[in-house]
């Protein structure tokens, strides 16, 4: 047949790949150009399978967190609860808020959700499973999008001034997105072997709401100030939070060393993810 | 130069037979691989068993290698392990080529999607381009021939549909190596001869071909050589009728003697053994096709009994019943046995073509269906020869010729 790709030689071996790794990180890069087109078919597959069995197709998309924020908005102007002044109206400051928060606890769950899925396909036919994640990845990026023009419009019905901040905080945006789908994939491999990790995950998303300043304005004093000091995500959901509606954003130092970590650690849960397959695929069709 | 496109040397590969342990397992080879520390893949830790032990083999191109064994005999691993799904933990897998297996037909199919739409998806994880496959389109529905529901959402297809829509999408997608699991066994007559003339294309085409079939028949016809395993071993490499007989000969061993757990019955009178006899009247194992045969039934007797009846049945091994020989049935009442002894069958010729044969032997009351007693497998019959005609019957025959 054809020559060129009967060339191609594959070798199996039990050895751990982290022993060869210049061979490692090869292939990884060319498994992740490989696994494009793919990812794409899959992205698609998932979406059209998605509305084409829903009657209200996208709105499912936006209702969660407006109406979280509904309940918050509720709950201040009505004094139940008091988190002190916020600098812009409380409606805006959460409904941006949650919608923030939202699209960092999707990619989040992203991985885990993506690579279950594929369970069937994962045990039976080889192919590149970065696909999988990539394919989440497209997912959560249009799951964000719709999120932005919902942000977009509370910006415009609250008149708040248009900035460039609108665009900037695109970065933040990005760095929340990669900060989830990085947790996520560093908890997929375990999460295939144990369910418990899908159990307990949408009970710790919950603590940790509470624990991120999306609904409450970042705390001053000690101990609460930890809240955004030690919490990964606070950084990255002020950043965009301040250049959406104010046009700036106050603390560069903590947002820089975030979005440092999480692109290294995005890489070392690549090559986790990657070792761990052929292992937890084996674990789960024996 | 070798033109081997495919190289098995000495793999292994262990299971746990405990879910939880299997797991825990799991965690801790995950941590293993991750700071790269060599395993001790030599001992088997608790609960662990060899799936694939040892093995080693080669397919050339344009070969077709055939893999025989009962479930559980380390075929499906092997193959699982040629497709890079699982790594061996012992040993070398080299694969020179583009490797498709036939293993998960319609892979990746979501059932709210069309058939048009699944197919871009099934090749897309098989590995293949959306330009290729728009190349290959027509080709794959028309062998399909499910045309007028390709817009069909692929959950109203039946299975045999749907596994014929994943078959034609993976047999036009042109591989060097061919892993193919069994998955000749679906739809009707007339796809499965589609299915075989595709492999044999293929084959033609300088495909090595690795095949996983109980099928013995089909084995028989496309293999040019054969594999049969033994509890993740490889007991014989080689011709293909030669593999077939000692994959029946490790069945055998498996079967052999009665399954006492199986036996019932009132048990006033009882099977003793059974025997078969050639011509002349010695014990004898295997038989050729039409040789004289007498099965023996032997019976001890416990309480005198009136009119029982004596049933024998053949089966092929492992299989479905061919025969089956009654006294009632025939006419042949018994009248009063007090005594121990026993009854003939003759058989003038044995009408049955070569392949393995257990025996089931039973006593009925009066009635003809309550148990006095009751044997499975209580012997094994075996008629020699190859495997060159499919079925189990050979009818008396000649032929005559003559230009009109």
């Amino acid at each position: 047949m054809n020559q060129e790709e009967s060339a191609k030689i594959i070798i199996y071996t039990p050895e751990s790949q982290i022993r060869t790794p210049r061979k490692l990180i090869r292939s990884m890069w060319n498994d992740l150009k490989d696994s494009r087109e793919l990812a794409w078919r899959l992205f698609i597959r998932d979406l059209s399978a998605q509305y084409r069995q829903s009657l209200f197709g996208v709105l499912w998309a936006f209702a969660p967190p407006i109406i979280t924020s509904l309940i918050f908005i509720v709950l201040n102007s009505r004094n139940v609860i008091n988190f002190g002044e916020t600098d812009i109206p409380y409606p805006v400051f959460v409904l941006i808020g949650t919608l923030l928060w939202q699209i960092f606890t999707e990619s989040l769950n992203a991985p885990l959700k993506s690579v279950t899925a594929a369970k069937p396909l994962l045990v039976k036919v080889n192919f590149t499973h970065e696909a999988l994640i990539i394919s989440a990845i497209y997912l959560v990026l249009f799951n964000t999008l719709i999120k932005l023009i919902i942000m977009l419009g509370v910006v415009i019905v609250f008149k708040i001034p248009l900035t460039w901040g609108l665009l900037l905080a695109l970065l933040p945006i990005l760095g929340l997105i990669f900060l989830g789908i990085c947790i996520g994939l560093l908890l997929t491999p375990i999460g295939m072997l144990y369910t418990d990790v899908t159990s307990s995950l949408p009970i710790a998303t919950q603590l940790f709401f509470f624990v991120t300043p999306v609904v409450y304005p970042v705390p001053n004093t000690m101990p609460f100030s930890l809240i955004a000091l030690i919490n990964p995500v606070s950084p990255l959901l002020n950043a965009a939070r301040d250049l959406i509606v104010k046009g700036t954003m106050s603390n560069l130092i903590p947002f820089l060393v975030v979005s440092a970590l999480t692109f290294i650690f995005s890489f070392i849960a690549w090559v986790i993810y990657r070792l761990a397959l052929p292992i937890i695929i084996e674990r789960i069709s024996a | 130069m070798s033109d081997s496109l495919v190289i098995v040397e000495n793999v292994s590969k262990k299971f746990c037979r405990s879910l939880r342990q299997s797991l825990w397992y799991g965690v801790k080879d995950l941590g293993s691989e991750m700071i790269g520390r060599q395993k001790n893949n030599e001992t088997l830790r608790d609960n662990e068993f060899w799936a694939v032990r040892g093995v080693s083999l080669s397919v050339k191109r344009g070969e077709t290698l055939g893999l025989i064994g009962h479930n559980g005999a380390g075929k499906t691993t092997l193959l699982r392990m040629l497709n890079g799904l699982i790594k061996p933990d012992q040993g070398r897998i080299e694969i020179k080529g583009r490797m498709q297996a036939l293993i998960a037909l319609g892979a990746g199919f979501n059932p709210v999607l069309s058939g048009r739409e699944n197919i871009y998806i099934n090749a897309s994880v098989l590995g293949f381009s959306k330009s290729q496959i728009d190349g290959l389109y027509d080709q794959i529905v028309d062998f399909s021939g499910l045309e007028e529901f390709i817009d069909m959402p692929v959950q109203s297809y039946s299975s045999g549909m749907a596994v014929r829509l994943g078959f034609s999408v993976a047999a036009h997608l042109e591989p060097d190596i061919l892993l193919v699991d069994e998955v000749l066994a679906v739809g009707d007559l007339a796809f499965k001869t589609k299915c075989q003339t595709r492999i044999q294309d293929l084959r033609d085409c300088g495909v090595a071909i690795i095949l996983v079939s109980h099928n013995l028949h089909t084995i028989s016809h496309v293999c040019n050589r054969a594999i049969t395993f033994e509890k993740g071993r490889v007991i014989f490499e080689g011709d293909t009728d030669q593999a077939i007989d000692a994959y029946r000969e490790s069945l055998m061993e498996q079967f052999d003697g009665a399954e006492d757990a199986l036996r019932i019955g009132t048990g006033e009178i009882k099977i003793d053994r059974v025997e078969l006899l050639g011509q002349d009247t010695s014990v004898q194992d295997d038989f050729g096709v039409r040789d004289p045969l007498k099965i023996r039934i032997h019976y001890t007797v416990n309480e005198t009994v009136v009119n029982p009846v004596f049933n024998l049945t053949i089966e092929i091994l492992n299989s479905y019943q061919v025969t089956g020989f009654r006294t009632d049935v025939d006419g042949h009442p018994l009248g009063t046995i007090s005594q121990d002894g026993y009854i003939d069958i003759n058989i003038p010729n044995l009408n049955l073509l070569p392949n393995m044969y257990t025996l089931d032997a039973v006593i009925f009351h009066q009635d003809g269906y309550t148990y006095y007693d009751r044997v499975n497998k209580i012997a094994h019959l075996k008629v020699k020869g190859g495997l060159l005609i499919n079925g189990f019957a050979y009818i008396p025959h000649a032929w005559e010729f003559s230009e009109a």
